[in-house]
């Protein structure tokens, strides 16, 4: 099968790194190439090259066997490369048609036809099967639909290269199998597709071939049926890899611990129905269900970043009175978000200006940490969660996500706190981080503090919980206590519910 | 020296070069001692610094005294800017502190209690402008552009109050604290230097200026992390209020008048460029006092050469501008990155 | 009603209601007479407002604007005076604010430097030219000129669309093409909504910024060689403050200054209710000028309180 895209010894260097190391990747017409590797590994880097938005410093890339050079993003795709990021990347301010055109409007005497335009773009989501008003702003329509409309966009009649980078993190089952049925039928129409995703399952439902890339160079590469996931898990990782699925012991007595936080009919209209919840000392609490089912809602309505408009909310026997993180905070709750860039780092401010922000505001302005002291807490942080940085004063946006993400956890941590709400612990950062985190969580329940942990990853909440709280479609439907927690019991909970 | 230590060294050379130029506080400071360096050059006895009936007089102390309302309203403009604000109000805010200032003067009140509330009127702009911000949550630069459109209109409404004739005022309190001395040194340069130090400890002595940098960098995060965003870019606006009124009070007395059409006029875009020149970024996130004081200073320096080299004052803003220029483009990152690749190809 | 066109319904509500008030307090107000005047005596600042609408669609700013208006009417006085025909010399002027424009675009995509910073460089480059050229008013005394006023169509009632007017109009007919019916007029927009995102979809980032700031630059200019022409006269501190005119007519116009949402159409009604005040307060006689201002900064306290509003029901995302 001769390649239909090429890339041949690409190197790219950035200040202090070398991203990519000669690197050799070609994908064929007809095939569905999985890229992997973990954070850093310079799968991004080596997309961007691909896609235009990077210049190689040397290497050659071809495509259909001629040589070329790709200048911009543009460039890219009048060549016939297209891409779609995990994060929608649409202008939600306008309508759904300016964004499926923008670039290559329908013209007539030089000026634009909106309808033939607005035609084009109703072509272009019936091929995916959405059926939407386009004239709406993209902003109106959920994640989901938006990265549908993303994949539209960047399919064209002469793409012959799909570049697909974590397309289905926010997607749910039935999203991400339709995407599947749309990504089978354009590699049946020969297409070339690139596919990115963090999720190991999906590698062996879609992908024919996989190529392996770790701290810049191409480390594997070959048909995915001759590549057994614990062979694949260790090229990435470099290491022989432990299981991590298994079931963590929790500590016996867990349960029996006294009853730090209780939430009774707690909800907000439009956002979450009303839900009663507990949480005892020294015990781990998952939430699990399905995207969208209100797993962030619940966990934000209970530190106080939703404000709740029914129910109330004991904190140690002690009702909380005015809801908000501030006041949270000071109840000895402890909350590290989903959305670590937008909600939870402080790119500029340093590594321990991040981790002394929570106790400061407990402590509140007047009395600054002193200098030293501000120190000793970041240096223990550091050693204590291994957060990979030269010193402490290091910019945190300077640090790879992995590690910005045990910066909030260390933020978290140095607050001391009782209760400990974790959303999405492990979004986003590479394998051995992710073995690191979730022995973290049950070491802190083991010392005594109250885990709630939001997840959409069932076997990391199977790994962890001593308790799961099961949501569907916003509402709470279900609680499977300790002994009964498996796979199958959860997601029967979950489709129980359905009516 | 083996061939590869000196290659070594060259290196290390390089690398302390490059994190050298990359310090902030160069280039103002490199721009301010070329403007000193051309002043040498154009006009002997630039520096000399003399002692005439008991106060000090010479170029530089010239310098300090004038810079010293736009460096103070830069101060409260570099907190609001470290929040990802900006305050465009601060003239306007100087034009009714002028206002009133000579309506109750003419209406008889003391001086002292004129004083206080020429701050009041800084303080309630500061908290109208905190409210559209913190609370309304509107673009700063919209939020504050309301004052800035308005506020020189209510100053002449104010005027109209005691009828607006005579708007000239005598006052020894106030004149004392804009032009008076204590011993050699002008009293508002000793002001100026304790409003400095008094910001200074309030922003790094207690956690106040780590929360604003924090709700400048992530407002959200910095929620999340029990930060009240709200109060603290109240604060940001409210210091910012009270830099600019007492900027006011100086120039209000400076001119024995009221005039709010043209006192103070551009002052937000010098103390703008002050704060930007300084190493401030309009994207928030960090306040630099001392870097803004620097700024105010290159920008006063170089009014007060342009007077002195003997050029008409007209090319003082054509000059103002391509200084600013050339300190901004020196500051850019992709400029810098072209002229040392040029730099390494002829050395290398 | 498509959310998007609500700001410029409203816009144009306020604009009509005025109008009313002063049809309802003075005789003769409500006529084509007062209209006329309202759009000859506000078409220089409305046509450097519709050139800055697209710089403020595009999340940027542009401060030079005032100093554009004066620097023109500077140049074009002292042409004059050396026998230029203000037609070519108005050209020059042009092609002068399109390459300003171009450069100040050109400076904040190159060195990433706030829009805001450079173009008030741009302010201060320019008012000092002026100054540098000359302090005085210095008339523009070609018959041109003179021809030029007298240009008039006569509108039903006693009304008439003097030329100035007339060449507003028609920049803004230009102007409302290259918005709506050109791919830049796109990718403005885009840019506006989301920087990062426009960049990805392929819109070329330094060819569109560069091309919006020397789209500012040609309309301040226009707007320079009308307010010349108007006034017959080329004046160093002319359209002093005049930014502030310009960048409010916008937002009252319904864009927002965020970028990203608004209509080329609006900043006329939103020139026209500043004049259409500062008319008001003219027919009154006893009222202070200072008023302009104030009322100014009312009307702009609430538009942009709907504005933000608004846009808060437009990002409520449906999450279901």
């Amino acid at each position: 099968m001769t390649a239909r895209i090429e890339m041949i010894g690409v190197s790219k260097e950035f200040p202090a790194v070398r991203a990519l190391e000669r690197v050799n990747f070609r994908v064929a017409s007809g095939e569905v190439h999985a890229l992997m590797g973990e954070n850093g590994a310079g799968k991004s880097t080596l997309i961007k090259i691909m896609t235009g938005a990077l210049g190689s410093d040397e290497g050659e890339i071809r495509l259909d066997g001629r040589p070329v050079e790709i200048s911009s993003p543009g460039h890219a795709r009048a060549l016939g490369i297209g891409a779609v990021y995990q994060e929608v990347n649409l202008v939600p301010t306008m309508s759904v048609t300016k964004n499926l055109t923008l670039g290559r409007q329908p013209r007539r005497f030089g000026l634009i036809s909106w309808r033939e335009a607005r035609d084009r773009a109703c072509e272009k989501l019936e091929r995916l099967k959405v059926d939407i008003d386009v004239e709406r702003p993209l902003g109106s329509y959920s994640v989901a639909v938006q990265q549908l409309i993303a994949i539209a966009r960047a399919l064209e009649d002469d793409t012959r290269v799909l570049v697909l980078d974590e397309p289905t993190a926010s997607l749910d089952a039935n999203e991400t199998e339709l995407l599947f049925q749309v990504v089978r039928d354009l590699k049946h129409r020969g297409l070339a597709i690139v596919f990115i995703t963090h999720f190991i399952d999906q590698v062996y439902e879609i992908s024919d071939r996989i190529s392996v890339l770790r701290n810049g160079r191409l480390v594997g590469a070959g048909a995915t049926a001759d590549l057994p996931r614990l062979k694949l898990i260790s090229l990435m990782l470099g290491r022989e890899l432990k299981r991590t699925e298994e079931r963590l012991a929790a500590a016996p007595g867990a349960s029996e611990g006294p009853v730090v936080l209780s939430a009774e009919g707690l909800g907000k209209r439009r956002t979450m129905a009303p839900f009663d919840l507990s949480l005892r000392a020294g015990e781990v609490v998952g939430l699990s269900g399905l995207l969208g089912s209100g797993r962030t809602e619940v966990a934000k309505l209970i530190f106080g970043a939703t404000r709740p408009d029914s129910g109330h909310l004991e904190v140690s026997g002690e009702r909380m009175t005015a809801h908000s993180p501030r006041q949270s905070l000071r109840r000895g709750m402890a909350f590290c978000p989903e959305d670590r860039k937008a909600e939870g780092i402080l790119a500029e401010l340093t590594v321990r200006e991040n981790i002394i922000l929570a106790l400061q505001t407990k402590m509140g302005w007047l009395r600054l940490l002193r200098q030293n002291e501000q120190e000793k807490l970041a240096e223990e942080m550091i050693r204590a969660l291994g957060i990979a940085t030269p010193d402490a004063d290091k910019p945190v946006g300077q640090l790879s996500g992995g590690n910005q993400q045990k910066v909030m956890l260390a933020r978290a941590l140095v607050s001391d706190p009782r209760i400990l709400i974790l959303d999405e612990p492990t979004r986003g950062i590479d394998v051995g981080a992710h073995a690191e985190i979730v022995s973290l969580i049950r070491k802190l329940s083991a010392e005594g503090l109250a885990l709630l942990v939001a997840s959409s990853e069932l076997d990391e909440l199977i790994a962890v919980s001593d308790r799961i709280a099961v949501l569907r479609d916003r509402r709470k439907v279900g609680e499977i206590a300790r002994n009964d927690i498996t796979r199958e019991n959860i997601i029967g909970t979950i489709a129980s519910a359905r009516s | 020296m083996t061939p590869s230590s000196s290659v070594e060294a060259d290196r290390s050379l390089h690398l302390r070069v490059r994190a050298l130029a990359g310090h902030r506080a160069v280039w103002p400071v490199v721009a301010l001692l070329l403007i000193f360096a051309i002043d040498g050059v154009v006009s002997p006895g630039f520096f000399h610094i003399r002692v005439v009936e008991g106060r000090l007089f010479g170029n530089l102390i010239d310098i300090l005294y004038r810079a010293v309302p736009t460096a103070v309203v830069a101060l409260g403009m570099a907190v609001v800017i470290g929040t990802k604000g900006i305050d465009l109000s601060v003239g306007s805010v100087i034009a009714i502190c002028g206002a009133v200032i000579t309506w109750r003067i003419h209406a008889g009140d003391p001086h002292w209690l004129i004083l206080l509330s020429a701050l009041g009127v800084g303080v309630l702009c500061g908290l109208w402008n905190g409210f559209l911000v913190a609370v309304l949550d509107i673009q700063p630069i919209i939020a504050t552009l309301i004052l800035m459109v308005s506020g020189r209109g209510i100053g002449l409404m104010i005027n109209l109050l005691y009828g607006g004739t005579n708007p000239s005022f005598n006052s020894p309190l106030l004149q004392g604290l804009s032009v008076g001395h204590i011993g050699l040194v002008p009293t508002r340069l000793i002001l100026g230097v304790a409003i400095f130090a008094a910001l200074w400890l309030l922003i790094r002595r207690t956690a106040l200026g780590l929360f604003l940098e924090a709700v400048g960098g992530n407002s959200p995060a910095a929620n999340l992390a029990g930060v009240d965003a709200r109060l603290v870019k109240y604060a940001a606006y409210l210091i910012c209020g009270l830099c600019a009124a007492w900027s006011g009070v100086i120039l209000a007395a400076d001119t024995h008048t009221s005039d709010p059409v043209s006192i103070g006029l551009y002052i937000e875009l010098d103390a703008i460029l002050a704060v930007v020149i300084g190493g401030g970024s309009l994207s928030g996130g960090r306040i630099y006092l001392g870097m803004t004081i620097l700024g105010a200073l290159v920008i006063q320096t170089l009014t007060t050469s342009i007077l002195t080299s003997g050029l008409p004052p007209e090319y003082n803003l054509v000059v103002k501008a391509v200084v600013v220029l050339i300190v901004l483009l020196l500051q850019s990152n992709n400029l810098r990155g072209a002229l040392y690749a040029g730099f390494a190809r002829k050395t290398g | 009603m498509n959310e998007k066109y609500l700001p410029l319904a409203a816009t144009i509500a306020v604009f009509l209601a005025l109008f009313l008030i002063g049809g309802f307090l003075y005789k003769n107000f409500l006529s084509t007479l007062v209209l006329g005047d309202i759009l000859a005596d506000n078409a220089f600042i409305i046509i450097a407002a519709i050139g800055t609408t697209f710089v403020i669609l595009s999340g940027g700013i542009d401060l030079s604007i005032g100093s554009m208006i004066g620097f023109v009417g500077v140049v074009m006085a002292n042409l004059d005076v050396v026998g230029w025909h203000p037609l070519i010399s108005g050209g020059l002027m042009l092609g002068f604010g399109l390459l300003f424009g171009a450069l100040q675009g050109l400076i904040i995509d190159f060195c990433e430097i706030q829009p805001f910073i450079v173009t008030l460089a741009g302010l201060f480059l320019l008012r000092g030219s002026c100054f540098m050229v000359n302090l005085d008013s210095v008339p523009i005394r070609h018959p041109f000129v003179a021809w030029f006023a007298g240009l008039s169509i006569p509108l039903p009632g006693e009304g008439e669309l003097r030329s100035s007017a007339i060449v507003m109009l028609v920049a803004l007919a230009v102007a409302i093409v290259i918005a709506h019916f050109t791919r830049f007029g796109a990718n403005v927009y885009a840019i506006g909504g989301d920087r990062v995102s426009a960049a990805l979809m392929g819109v070329p980032m330094r060819r569109t910024t560069v091309a919006i700031y020397a789209l500012g630059g040609v309309y301040s200019a226009l707007g320079g060689v009308i307010y010349a022409l108007y006034t017959s006269s080329g004046y160093p501190l002319a359209g002093t403050g005049n930014e502030l005119t310009a960048i409010a007519s916008v937002v009252l116009g319904g864009t927002l200054l965020t970028g990203g949402v608004g209509m080329v159409a609006g900043t006329l009604f939103g020139g026209m209710i500043l004049g259409l005040i500062a008319t008001l307060i003219d027919f009154n006689g006893s009222l202070n000028g200072a008023w302009i201002m104030i009322s100014g900064g009312i009307l702009l306290f609430l538009f942009i309180v709907m504005q933000r509003s608004l846009v808060g029901s437009f990002k409520l995302r449906d999450t279901t």
